[in-house]
């Protein structure tokens, strides 16, 4: 038994050997410094990216004991060319995030209380197969639908045709690039794919509407205008607020926010009038001209001046431009162009100008792209579908391609009246509560369904909402379809796992075959393994799984030398009359505008502020917020407030406020204000996907604010169910009244 | 040998990919960075113009840090790039502090860091993690004794200029403008 | 309008917003090694003057604190060291470019010799002090026959140890609050005048309290000439230099310095001082207190605003 002076004495010597012991440490990593880095020794494995939809092949570089160092591009890549974005060198921070979803989840309290009991597979699967087949039993199969976006959803849309459902919506297609799509397959027939078929690096011109690349870190699209401006093209861009790109243009214009429309066909009268557009071109190619002719006729710049406040003199030096770089002249179709419900009309308008300068099919403008034909392994027939989603309002979105996400989720509310409900819901890889606007809508439509499926990596908010949640490990940890990707050159990436999955975490494939084994359609997965199935696909068109991971991304040649139309080609275009079609006798007939109208939209009210939104380049979408090398660069995001507008509302740099926009909603979180000159006095500008209200995400829950949810007015397009998301409008709260903390 | 990196601000987009690369390929904690972007915005709605800058340590020829370091730690190498060795490093602040470029930080292991043009990926003949992933390609890198190098060649044929010289420091990061 | 904003989320904490590389313990380290050199000065001073007996505090009684202060102030620093494990590099290595070299080196010098110092004159207060070691013994014969060379080392060293803290800020271009050279004869007058009050509050003896007061007096002024000057300096100097003196001319640090340093630290005592002197009784610890205190202010003020001034963004 020692006495106090000994146990004073040890104390005193652990207190001093731990000094001096943590003193070693210091030392020893001191010695071994950042020089002696130069002698580790890194193993690789391919991927193909799976943060944003651009999907770039790269190399996962692992250490000694196999943890995730860092990941490189694949220099074959034709879609990154060896150069990965801010994102996708940032995968590694989605593998590391402690606040990932760990083990499938069920939901014990009423949904959206976000209150689950931890689950095994097991136990999950039953769950979903038996309220599956009560579904169908009792609805139908048609009445589950599946949200997907990402490599996943070719699992998912597998099993869910195997069940007996068509209703697979992707909320890219009535959310985002859907208008643009019909509007380059109704005037070209082929729509503008992603990546998207512009041939940016050898463009003279290259016209932005609204497209903000740069921001938007569509990595192929920003590499290919750096070599632009190398090169020297005069970059034009449209957009009320300063964007980086307009930061590089030769010419901004400075456009009042919804008249976009207005400048295009001012600038197709000018092509027409001045005679610039390709004589040749559009006699051979285009039908139409003379209706189209005669229908710009009044739509001078002195018109369009009033209209989008550009002087006549931006609007004519501009359509000179384009003119003199013709055909190597690209008005970009944009990617996200769900903005006022008018929006197929106006990429139509868009599809119209680059027909007449002659750029698509040539050098500089679109060129064709070529996919290389992978086939599937032969699967029996799926059952016959008994309904589809253009049941369920029928008539309604006539011309839509795709699937529209937001008919499915009104379906789900019976006072909506569909044909049939939509009783279930599968969400894979989309956070639809920070995707589709309306999110009151939305909760609603969720509360009436029996089943809510949520498939994610991490706790995003609409896993909260979900019955079960399934976790899937991230896109190092599995393996995947590969990718089959149209561009310049055939091409296919494999991915491939870089490490095993963490946690309790499961690829896809897995899941969806798991699934399938209890709902008794395993005989549509019948590979086990998932990279059995791509060693078959593989040794169909002449490689194998081992020659893949070798090399990542295999390149193939042409079928033919058909980049670009042959000088006089005759060309037949997938249209209903093999021309391109300026003119639109289908859209007449459906009893929609043949050529685009501009049509005034609403105007922002006294003391509001129209809302814009948009990406940054370290992001995307709501999916990275959490992401801790990302949330190094870009934690919150802040509100673009014109100094005039700060200066009436007395607001200062840096200072904290509500938005509240025209319906009364209010943000559920502060924001940070940002005076600066980039944006117009009638708008504000915010980045989309902050304002996360999931505590299990702790770097990113309650920073900044979510335009999602103050975006509650939504300007659908009739042809097509696109979701316009830019009619709303915001007021500021620098305090929040007590009426208002109340409520 | 002389290396040094020129930025042209006429392509960079401010997308910080220089910043991520840099945290994975050196393992800089997270919190704390070697490089940042910087734009700069002026003028009033709408005629505006706009510079967009990814920063580093200038490893300058005249380093203030190199001079002010009491053990010397802080010393040039290969090509005048200025490094911290981690064990002659007491952590007492003093090159952070004379940097006018604000570009060294407190490594949570206690000694200080910064950039270090990646001189373990320059000696096995690649370029800096920055210069390697830069999506726009704006970054250039090598040495300029060497008229061939892509640095020197981009020097010849662009204007450029380097940040707050009348510092004295001599700036060896130089910005296209 | 003209934004200059990092967009890339610079989070290295010590270094924005704003540097805060140096907290307290710089400036209590600064404050301690000025005062030291100041007591040290006057001790050695005017024992080469052969005053001894005339100013006893001052020659021998003062320098009593000057090893706790020098031992604390480099424990402060040696907190300081984020790297303390590897602290003995800088006695490997004399850099000569680096005022913080010179200041290791220096206070390795003059930390021994305020030791031997007191040493010497520790009969003092302990009239009975026996070394008992013969070697003890021996080292205080040679040190009492080379007592005239030890005072002219601790002359020039405490000189030094006075004035290359300023010289070591003032090297900080980086810094253009800290970028100019009036820093380190301020801070040596600063060190010096806390000294002068240190013995002053030691003292018994009038004619000593009269000299150092007056010393003070002197000395205040001197410290006056020389922040008008800074001032001045800064206000004809680049942009850089205008903003960093601005930050003191109606900027956060307004009313702390000219409050705490100047007024309470300088002017004031000079006033008491002057009072005195004109045979109105004042007590001689107030002046000096308040020497003492404005002493410190200037040393914390200094080096936190310091770091707040910079070049970019």
């Amino acid at each position: 038994m020692t006495n106090r002076r000994d146990f004073i004495r040890i104390t005193a010597y652990s207190a001093g050997a731990l000094a001096l012991g943590g003193g070693f440490i210091q030392a020893a990593k001191a010695f071994a410094s950042p020089e002696a880095a130069l002698k580790v020794d890194l193993t690789r494995t391919p991927t193909y990216c799976e943060v944003c939809f651009w999907k770039c092949a790269g190399w996962v570089y692992k250490n000694k004991d196999g943890s995730i160092r860092k990941i490189i591009g694949n220099d074959e890549d034709q879609h990154c060319n060896g150069r990965f974005c801010p994102r996708g060198t940032g995968g590694v921070g989605m593998y590391y995030d402690e606040d990932r979803l760990k083990t499938p989840l069920i939901r014990v309290e009423e949904r959206g209380k976000q209150v689950f009991r931890e689950a095994s597979w097991e136990q999950a699967f039953e769950y979903i197969a038996a309220k599956m087949k009560t579904i169908r039993e009792i609805y139908g199969a048609e009445s589950m639908a599946l949200f997907t976006h990402g490599s996943g959803s070719a699992y998912f849309t597998t099993l869910m045709k195997a069940y007996g459902s068509a209703n697979v919506a992707e909320p890219s297609y009535a959310q985002c690039r859907g208008p643009r799509d019909e509007a380059f397959m109704w005037t070209f027939g082929e729509e503008a794919y992603s990546p998207e078929i512009t041939d940016i690096r050898d463009t003279k011109c290259l016209v932005l509407i609204g497209s903000h690349i740069g921001e938007n870190m569509h990595n192929g699209q920003v590499q290919e205008m750096s070599d632009a401006i190398d090169k020297g093209a005069t970059i034009i861009t449209v957009d009320p607020r300063y964007s980086t790109a307009a930061g590089k243009s030769k010419f901004w214009l400075p456009i009042k926010p919804s008249t976009d429309i207005a400048l295009l066909l001012t600038w197709i009268h000018e092509i027409i009038y001045n005679e610039y557009y390709d004589k040749k071109y559009v006699e051979k190619y285009c039908l139409g001209f003379d209706q189209l002719k005669e229908h710009v006729k009044s739509f001078t710049p002195e018109w369009a001046y009033g209209i989008t406040t550009l002087t006549p003199d931006q609007i004519r030096k501009t359509a000179r431009a384009m003119a003199d770089a013709a055909p190597a002249v690209i008005i970009h179709p944009g990617r996200h162009v769900t903005w006022y419900g008018d929006d197929t009309q106006r990429v139509r308008a868009i599809a119209i100008l680059n027909a007449l300068l002659g750029s698509w099919g040539r050098r500089g403008g679109f060129y064709r792209p070529a996919k290389q034909p992978v086939p599937s392994y032969p699967l029996p027939l799926f059952p016959a579908v008994q309904k589809t989603w253009q049941d369920l309002f029928p008539g309604m979105y006539s011309f839509a391609g795709g699937v529209v996400s937001n008919a499915l989720i009104d379906a789900s509310i019976p006072e909506n009246n569909p044909a049939y409900p939509i009783k279930g819901w599968f969400v894979n890889g989309t956070n639809l509560i920070n995707t589709i606007p309306n999110q009151a809508n939305t909760f609603k439509a969720i509360q009436n369904l029996d089943l809510m499926v949520a498939i994610d990596t991490m706790p995003m908010e609409i896993t909260g909402w979900a019955d079960v949640v399934l976790p899937e490990c991230t896109y190092l940890e599995r393996y995947d379809v590969l990718r089959v990707s149209p561009h310049r050159k055939p091409a296919i990436a494999l991915r491939m796992p870089a490490t095993d999955p963490l946690y309790n975490t499961k690829p896809g494939y897995w899941i969806a075959r798991e699934l399938s084994k209890k709902l008794g359609l395993e005989t549509y997965f019948p590979f086990e393994k998932q990279e059995e199935l791509l060693d078959w696909q593989l040794k169909q068109i002449g490689s194998s799984l081992d020659e893949m991971k070798k090399t990542g991304v295999k390149t193939f040649e042409r079928e033919a030398d058909d980049l670009y139309f042959a000088v006089d080609e005759e060309v037949s275009f997938p249209t209903d009359s093999g021309k391109i079609e300026l003119y639109s006798s289908a859209f007449e007939e459906s009893g929609f505008d043949p050529l685009p109208r501009y049509v005034p939209h609403e105007d922002p009210p006294d003391g509001f502020y129209r809302l814009i939104y948009g990406r940054a380049p370290m992001h995307t979408f709501s999916r990275t917020a959490n992401n801790p090398n990302l949330t190094d660069l870009m934690d919150e995001n802040s509100v673009w407030i014109n100094p005039k507008v700060a200066r009436l509302w007395g607001i200062s740099n840096d200072q904290y406020i509500w938005l509240q926009n025209q319906d009364g909603i209010v943000s559920e979180f502060k924001v940070k204000v940002r005076i600066t000159e980039r944006i117009r006095w009638d708008s504000v500008y915010m980045v989309h996907g902050f304002g996360h209200a999931q505590k299990q995400m702790k770097r990113c829950f309650g920073r900044g604010v979510s335009d999602t949810q103050l975006i509650t007015k939504v300007l659908v397009d009739p042809l097509m169910g696109g979701t316009g998301m830019r009619g709303n409008f915001v007021t500021l709260i620098t305090e929040k009244t007590e009426q208002e903390a109340a409520s | 040998m002389r290396y040094a990196m020129a930025v042209d601000t006429k392509k960079c987009v401010g997308c910080s990919d220089c910043v991520v690369a840099c945290q994975t390929e050196n393992n800089v904690p997270i919190g704390y960075c070697r490089d940042w972007v910087v734009e700069v915005m002026d003028g009033t709605y709408p005629i505006l113009e706009m510079e967009i800058r990814s920063e580093r340590c200038n490893h300058c020829g005249n380093a203030p840090c190199v001079r002010c370091c009491p053990t010397g730690a802080s010393h040039f190498t290969d090509g005048g790039i200025v490094l911290v060795k981690p064990s002659k490093c007491i952590g007492c602040g003093a090159c952070i502090a004379s940097c006018p470029y604000d570009a060294r930080y407190p490594h949570p292991d206690g000694y200080v860091d910064k950039c270090t043009f990646c001189l373990h990926r320059i000696r096995n003949g690649l370029k800096p993690a920055c210069a390697a992933v830069c999506p726009t390609k704006c970054i250039y890198f090598g040495d300029l004794d060497d008229p061939n190098s892509e640095v020197s060649v981009v020097l010849k044929k662009r204007k450029s200029k380097t940040l707050i010289p009348e510092a004295g420091t001599v700036p060896q990061l130089y910005f296209l403008i | 309008m003209k934004e200059e904003i990092i967009v890339s989320g610079r989070m290295n904490s010590m270094v924005d917003p704003h540097l805060h590389i140096w907290h307290w313990q710089i400036p209590l380290y600064l404050f301690l090694g000025g005062l030291a050199a100041g007591i040290l000065f006057f001790a050695a001073l005017y024992f080469i003057n052969g005053k001894e007996k005339e100013y006893p505090t001052a020659v021998r009684l003062a320098p009593f604190i000057t090893p706790f202060l020098l031992i604390l102030g480099l424990l402060a620093l040696f907190i300081d060291l984020r790297h303390k494990a590897f602290f003995w590099q800088l006695y490997t290595n004399i850099k000569l470019q680096s005022p913080m070299s010179w200041g290791a080196w220096t206070l390795m010098v003059i930390t021994p010799v305020s030791f031997i110092w007191c040493a010497l004159h520790i009969r003092d207060l302990f009239p009975k002090w026996d070394w008992k070691y013969e070697w003890l013994k021996s080292i205080e014969t040679f040190f009492n026959l080379n007592k005239k060379a030890l005072a002219w080392v601790m002359l020039i060293y405490s000189v030094i140890l006075g004035i290359y803290t300023g010289i070591l800020l003032s090297a900080f271009n980086a810094r253009p609050l800290w970028n100019t050279s009036i820093l380190g004869p301020l801070f040596l007058a600063s060190g010096l005048s806390a000294g002068a009050a240190s013995i002053l509050i030691l003292t018994r003896l009038p004619e000593e309290r009269k000299l150092f007061a007056r010393i003070d007096l002197i000395i205040i002024g001197i410290e006056l000439f020389l922040i008008i000057h800074m001032f001045m300096g800064f206000l004809a100097s680049t942009q850089v230099q205008i903003e960093a003196a601005r930050m003191f001319l109606g900027g956060p640090y307004t009313m702390s310095f000219w409050i705490f340093v100047v007024i309470i630290g300088m002017i004031f005592p000079a006033i008491l001082e002057i009072m005195e002197l004109r045979k109105f009784h004042i007590p001689a610890i107030l002046p000096a207190l308040l020497i003492l205190f404005g002493s410190i202010m200037l040393r914390f003020i200094f080096v936190y605003a310091g770091q707040v001034s910079r070049w970019l963004y």
